[in-house]
């Protein structure tokens, strides 16, 4: 294996592996809020117990996030020292401020899984506050650093190729922050709630039919709708953002090889580089002109326009983007039908729904990680649009396979322990064990 | 004052809070490892619910030093990121299994594994301080060239160096001195004459290892010996020498506070000792603070921000610690 690509696979295991708890740390803060929330308002012990379960497995997310975090900011210049050399006074403001949010996010964090005890409740919900905000703002202001790479912006070039007149907010001028930035913040708490969401079903058709678990299911499903249901309207302007400014990604996510107006969306199939044919597709007549311009007749460019050597791999960006949206259709169907269920038959969910839920918790973050392959393949072959190709960034060590199979192995360890665990965390007796036999009339203790 | 050195003093003062807030977290997981005796459990948790609330804040410490790195000298980081690939590698590993085990270990999810992770998290704690100490030695020990913009090694790897493993090992010496003094302050009676004991033996480990790492500057790093007793550094370094004697006194006459605050002042002393005689050497002899430095408009950013980051952060870290750290067990 060469350098690059063994570059590219360690960032991908690395930044794949960070998204998952980068995400969790975003959206669990806000159902750890929610439902202390409630226990503050109704007094009701089940909310208590469910923030506590809560917290604790943040507080596991968390510390991984923060340590996959912190091996990124390194493997930023380990892998790719050429594009922080010429970058890193550009995109080091966004990392300086996304820093500061981390932090506060870290401090009241401790407080708040640390201080049930030693703070009054009112208080202790108050320090779970700026632990959702600056979880939340801290994935926005990093996602501006990805933003300029697909649009950079706000700099001169030199004549020996180096940025000068450079602007230290140019990250936050990149078209592309304010809605990928929204894509996936929406992104994250919808993997989340969906996640979280399985698992009380998977509670509940075990027959745990009690307050605990139907307050699980319920804020899990509040948090997970409101952003499955706002996606697409953010996803529509990501790709018309994605069509103005980086056409080829366009072209390839939609496995439009030629030039077309009046181009047709292309669901599914396996498009064939070599041939430029898409085989066992689903065409829509009109449909990508009118999505993309809403204009039927549109001129929607093709990969044809581009040299062969700036075109990203139509096959796998294609695939991740039907993946995306196919999850993400399929999570919005299942939201309605959970919500349309509950309001025909009130509280009690039926077999098959549950089921469902559970087929549908991993869903949201293989939408996740899929949205991410195509805004990164989609790049290909540049680290920064038409500045710098990922050749060119790659680090001069040849040492890379190696520390890619220890990163490797250290991930996938790190992982399978992590998922016992929260099993375990899951399966596991209540917080308090007075309570549980309170909050749970019909329950079975565990 | 240029603003790349106010850059490089804020990040130097990075470095500081990381070494003791950060390193006192690591050297915990040293006792952890270590811990003996009848209260072997009892000092166990001490650690633990000393280290819980605060160490991830501590940890960000070190992001904050990375960030201001590659955004204030984007050269230097670049070149860092080459020559020391292996060491940062090794270290980053480290990071990892010591954040993942000490929480993988804790009380709410562990039953039966606890022992593994706790063995993970104490050789993590171990292994981590000293490469990355090695790593300092590494960049100040002047075999590590920069030349035409290629990154070159001269002989052996450099962060294996001799004097490399002295300031590797003088770096965990003084994590695992820091952590048991700041637990006499969070401990009472018996646990709190373990760490005492423990400290005394960490100040021993320091003292020795000082003296030992003294003529090896001298004939391996002599530019950095020279700057450590040059005009700039070195009443930084007698200071410093003097907290190190007044707090293994304090400690001797179980004057746990004044401990504290000496060991907390030797440790800040040594570090800033450490950067002066640096100056104006980012990565000795070939990177230059000016010559690396990033574009005017970044390090004003940088700087400009930071009042503000700091009247955000400063409140925020006070509340922490005084919820978590004004009464001992």
């Amino acid at each position: 294996m060469d350098q690059l690509a063994a570059a590219r696979s360690q960032m991908a295991v690395s930044l794949g592996f960070h998204m998952i708890f980068a995400a969790s740390g975003i959206a669990m803060p806000l159902l750890m809020l929610m439902a202390e929330g409630l226990w503050l308002r109704s007094g009701k012990r089940h909310y208590r117990d469910l923030a506590q379960k809560w917290a604790k497995a943040t507080g596991l997310l968390f510390a991984i996030g923060a340590v996959s975090g912190t091996a990124l900011s390194f493997e930023l210049g380990l892998l790719w020292p050429r594009f922080m050399e010429l970058s890193g006074s550009i995109i080091g403001p966004a990392f300086a401020l996304e820093g500061f949010a981390f932090f506060i996010e870290a401090i009241f964090l401790g407080l708040y899984l640390y201080g049930w005890n030693r703070l009054s409740p009112v208080a202790h919900w108050l320090t779970g506050i700026p632990v959702a905000i600056s979880g939340l703002l801290s994935g926005i202001l990093v996602v501006a650093v990805n933003a300029w790479m697909q649009a950079p912006v706000g700099f001169d070039l030199d004549s020996v190729g180096r940025l000068t007149n450079i602007d230290p907010l140019a990250t936050f001028r990149s078209p592309f922050w304010l809605h990928m930035a929204i894509h996936s913040s929406l992104s994250c708490y919808m993997a989340v709630g969906f996640a979280v969401a399985g698992v009380y079903a998977v509670g509940l058709l075990r027959g745990r039919r009690d307050a605990y678990h139907h307050a699980g299911l319920t804020l899990a499903m509040v948090m997970a709708t409101i952003s499955a249901l706002l996606m697409p309207i953010s996803g529509d302007f990501n790709g018309r953002m994605v069509a103005q400014h980086q056409p080829a990604k366009l072209a390839a996510m939609e496995a439009l090889f030629e030039t077309q107006a009046g181009a047709p969306l292309i669901i599914g199939g396996i498009p064939d580089e070599e041939s430029g044919e898409v085989r066992f597709r689903i065409e829509i007549p009109y449909a990508l002109s009118l999505l993309v311009a809403h204009d039927p007749h549109a001129v929607i460019k093709g990969l044809n326009e581009f040299p062969p050597d700036e075109r990203p791999s139509v096959l796998w960006v294609h695939l991740a983007f039907q993946i995306m949206v196919g999850c993400g259709f399929l999570l919005i169907g299942l939201s309605l039908w959970y919500w349309w269920g509950r309001w025909r038959r009130g509280t009690v969910e039926s077999k098959w729904l549950l089921r469902s839920l559970v087929i549908g918790a991993p869903l949201g973050f293989i939408a996740l990680e899929a949205g991410w392959i195509v805004t990164e393949l989609g790049r290909q072959p540049w680290t920064i649009y038409q500045l710098m190709r990922t050749s060119e960034a790659v680090t001069p060590v040849a040492d890379v396979p190696s520390s890619l199979l220890v990163f490797t192995v250290l991930y996938l360890g790190l992982g399978v322990a992590l998922v016992m665990l929260l099993l375990r965390l899951a399966r596991g007796r209540l917080p308090t064990g007075d309570s549980a036999t309170q909050s749970r009339e019909t329950g079975h203790v565990s | 004052m240029s603003l790349e050195d106010a850059a490089a003093a804020v990040g130097l003062l990075g470095v500081i809070l990381y070494g003791v807030l950060g390193g006192a977290d690591f050297g915990g997981g040293v006792w952890d490892l270590f811990a003996s005796g009848p209260r072997r459990d009892e000092q166990r948790a001490a650690i633990a619910h000393a280290m819980g609330p605060v160490w991830e804040a501590n940890h960000v410490w070190l992001i904050f030093v990375i960030v201001l790195l590659f955004s204030a000298f984007p050269p230097a980081f670049s070149a860092l990121s080459i020559g020391l690939f292996g060491v940062f590698h090794f270290v980053l590993v480290g990071i990892t299994l010591r954040g993942a085990a000490f929480v993988f270990r804790g009380p709410e999810v562990a039953e039966e594994q606890t022992s593994h992770w706790g063995t993970i998290f104490g050789v993590a704690s171990v292994i981590t301080p000293l490469l990355l100490g090695m790593a300092v030695g590494a960049v100040s020990s002047g075999s590590l060239r920069i030349i035409d913009g290629q990154v070159r090694i001269d002989g052996p790897t450099p962060w294996i160096a001799p004097v490399s493993l002295v300031i590797g090992a003088l770096a965990l010496a003084l994590c695992a001195y820091l952590a048991a003094v700041y637990l006499t302050n969070e401990t009472q009676g018996e646990l709190r004459e373990d760490f005492r004991q423990r400290a005394l033996l960490a100040g021993g480990f320091v003292v020795g290892l000082a003296v030992v790492a003294l003529p090896l500057l001298y004939w391996e790093a002599s530019h950095l010996w020279h700057g450590l007793i040059g005009p700039r550094a070195a009443p930084v370094v007698a200071l410093g020498i003097a907290t190190a004697l007044l707090s293994g006194g304090a400690l001797l006459r179980h004057r746990y506070r004044l401990a504290r605050a000496a060991a907390i002042a030797q440790v800040s002393l040594l570090l800033l000792g450490w950067g002066l005689a640096q100056y104006p050497y980012l990565i000795y002899p070939d990177v230059k603070l000016h010559d690396a430095a990033a574009p005017e408009a970044t390090l004003r950013f940088a700087l400009y921000s930071l009042p503000v980051g700091a009247a955000l952060l400063i409140p925020s870290l006070w509340l922490l610690f005084r919820v978590f750290k004004r009464k001992p067990l």
